[in-house]
C-alpha cells in the first residue's frame, strides 16, 4: 500500500469554472419516457448539470479557472514552474494539454508540464505528485489544473450513464509554507477491474473505425451506445466502493493519527447521491461535515472534489481546518488524503 | 431469519402488499431494474455484510438463490 506524507506544502488558492449551459435533468427526456427519467433522477439525486458547447474543452474550463485564480491572487507567473493538467478528456491525443496551457497562461519555458490521465481519483493523485515535486527546493509555485467534459463521453441513449455526468474545470495554486503542516495520502489501483468503467474503442487497442462509431443496443433494457462512448457497470462500481473506500479511509486515519472527529470536513468524489449517502451512513460520518454539489453539478469525475470545495466551502478557512478527501472510480483507481487548509483563497465560480 | 429476509427484500422491491415466494424469479417483478439493483446491493451489505458481484449475480434467478447467499 502506498502511504505518503508531505510536510510544509499546501494549497494557497483554488478556483473553478463551469459551463453556463444548465441541463435540467427532469427535462432531459428526449430519449426516455418522463416517468422513467423522474425515477432515475430522484434515485441518483442529480437535478442539474453543466454541459459545454461543442467547441469548449476541459482545458478551456481549467484555463478560465486558472486566469481567475492568478488574477485574484496577483501571482507573478514567472514563479510558476510546474503545471500538471489532470484529465481524461484532453484537447488532443497529442500534444499534452498541459503544454498548450503553459503557453496560454504565459508561464515560462522552464515550466515542467505534463498531463496525468486518471478519473475520479485524479485530483488527489495530482495533489500528491505536485506535493512531491514541491518538497524539493527548485520550484517556487505550482499549478494543478483539472478539467473534464464527461458530457462528451457518455451516450445520451444509455440510461446507466445519461443522467449522471457534467463538465467543469478547476485550478489550484500550490506553494511551500510551514503553516500547511503535514498532509497524508493513500493511493491505490486495481487493474483487474478495468472493464467496470471503460471506453472500448478509439484508443490504440481498438482504433477508431466505422464499427466503433456505430450505435448498438447493448443490454436487455434497450440502452444504446457506440464503442467510443463510455460504459459503466454501476452495480459493480457500487460493490467496489462499499468494499474498498471505508477500508482506505480507515487506513489514512490510522496513518495520519487522526480520528474522524478531529477532522472538519469530509469531501467525497461526487459519484451520485445514492452512493454518497450510503457511504456516509456506512462510515457513520456526521453529514453536517460533508459538503455536496452532486445535486447541482452532477458527477464531474476528478473535478468533483475541488469543485465541491470551491462551491461549498468559501470563507470557511479563516481558521485552519483539516479535510479528508476521498476519490474513487475508473481504473479502478482510488485515493484518500488528509490536508490542512489555512486561510486559503477560494475564488468565486466562473461561468463560461 | 427467512421471514426477516423476505421482509427486507419486499422493501427493496417496494412490494409491501404483495406476496413474495422463495421460487419467484426476482427479475420478473415489475419493480426490477438497475436502480432496484443498487437498493439490493445496499440492503445485502447493510443487513448481511454480503456482496454479490455481477458475474455471480447474473447466475442468480430466484429469491431462494439470494437467500442462500445470505444464509451461508
Amino acid at each position: 500500500m502506498a502511504l505518503l506524507k508531505y510536510t510544509g506544502v499546501g494549497i494557497r488558492g483554488i478556483a473553478a469554472a463551469v459551463p453556463k449551459n444548465i441541463i435540467n435533468n427532469y427535462e432531459y427526456t428526449e430519449h426516455f419516457p418522463k416517468e422513467d427519467v423522474k425515477d432515475i433522477v430522484d434515485k441518483v439525486g442529480i437535478f442539474e448539470r453543466r454541459f459545454t458547447d461543442k467547441n469548449t474543452t476541459s482545458s478551456d474550463l481549467s484555463f478560465a479557472a486558472a486566469e481567475k485564480l492568478l488574477n485574484d491572487l496577483d501571482i507573478d507567473r514567472s514563479e510558476i514552474e510546474l503545471l500538471i493538467f489532470v484529465s481524461q478528456t484532453p484537447d488532443y491525443r497529442m500534444p499534452a494539454s498541459s503544454i498548450i496551457l503553459q503557453d496560454r497562461l504565459g508561464l515560462p519555458n522552464s515550466t515542467i508540464a505534463f498531463d496525468l490521465s486518471l478519473g475520479c481519483s485524479a485530483f488527489i493523485y495530482g495533489l500528491s505528485v505536485v506535493y512531491s515535486f514541491m518538497e524539493k527546493s527548485g520550484i517556487k509555485k505550482a499549478l494543478l489544473l483539472n478539467g473534464e467534459t464527461r458530457s462528451k463521453v457518455y451516450s445520451p441513449k444509455d440510461r446507466m450513464t445519461a443522467f449522471i455526468f457534467g463538465d467543469a474545470g478547476v485550478a489550484a495554486l500550490i506553494d511551500r509554507d510551514k503553516k500547511y503542516g503535514e498532509s497524508y495520502f493513500s493511493l491505490n489501483s486495481d487493474g483487474s477491474r478495468a472493464s467496470l468503467i471503460k471506453i472500448e474503442g478509439g484508443g490504440y487497442r481498438n482504433m477508431s473505425s466505422v464499427e466503433t462509431v456505430k450505435e448498438k443496443v447493448v443490454d436487455e433494457y434497450g440502452n444504446i451506445r457506440t464503442d467510443e462512448h463510455g460504459y459503466m457497470n454501476g452495480a459493480d462500481v457500487f460493490n467496489f466502493v462499499i468494499r474498498e473506500i471505508p477500508k482506505d479511509i480507515k487506513r489514512i486515519l490510522e496513518f495520519s493519527g487522526r480520528s474522524k472527529e478531529n477532522l472538519d470536513y469530509y469531501v467525497f468524489h461526487q459519484a451520485n447521491n445514492y452512493i454518497n449517502s450510503y457511504l456516509a451512513k456506512k462510515l457513520k460520518f456526521d453529514t453536517n461535515k460533508i459538503p455536496a454539489t452532486i445535486h447541482k453539478y452532477g458527477n464531474t469525475s476528478s473535478v468533483s472534489i475541488p469543485l465541491t470545495i470551491v462551491s461549498e466551502l468559501q470563507h470557511k478557512f479563516e481558521q485552519p481546518k483539516e479535510l479528508l478527501l476521498s476519490g474513487f472510480g475508473v481504473g479502478m483507481s482510488w485515493a484518500s488524503s488528509i490536508i490542512k487548509l489555512d486561510n486559503i483563497h477560494i475564488s468565486e465560480i466562473v461561468e463560461i | 431469519m427467512k421471514e426477516k429476509f423476505i421482509e427486507l427484500l419486499k422493501e427493496v422491491f417496494e412490494m409491501d402488499d404483495q406476496e413474495m415466494n422463495m421460487d419467484d424469479v426476482f427479475r420478473d417483478y415489475d419493480t426490477w431494474d438497475s436502480l432496484t439493483h443498487l437498493s439490493l446491493i445496499a440492503m445485502l451489505d447493510d443487513d448481511y455484510s454480503v456482496q454479490i458481484e455481477d458475474e455471480e449475480f447474473k447466475k442468480m434467478i430466484t429469491v431462494s438463490d439470494l437467500y442462500k447467499k445470505v444464509a451461508k
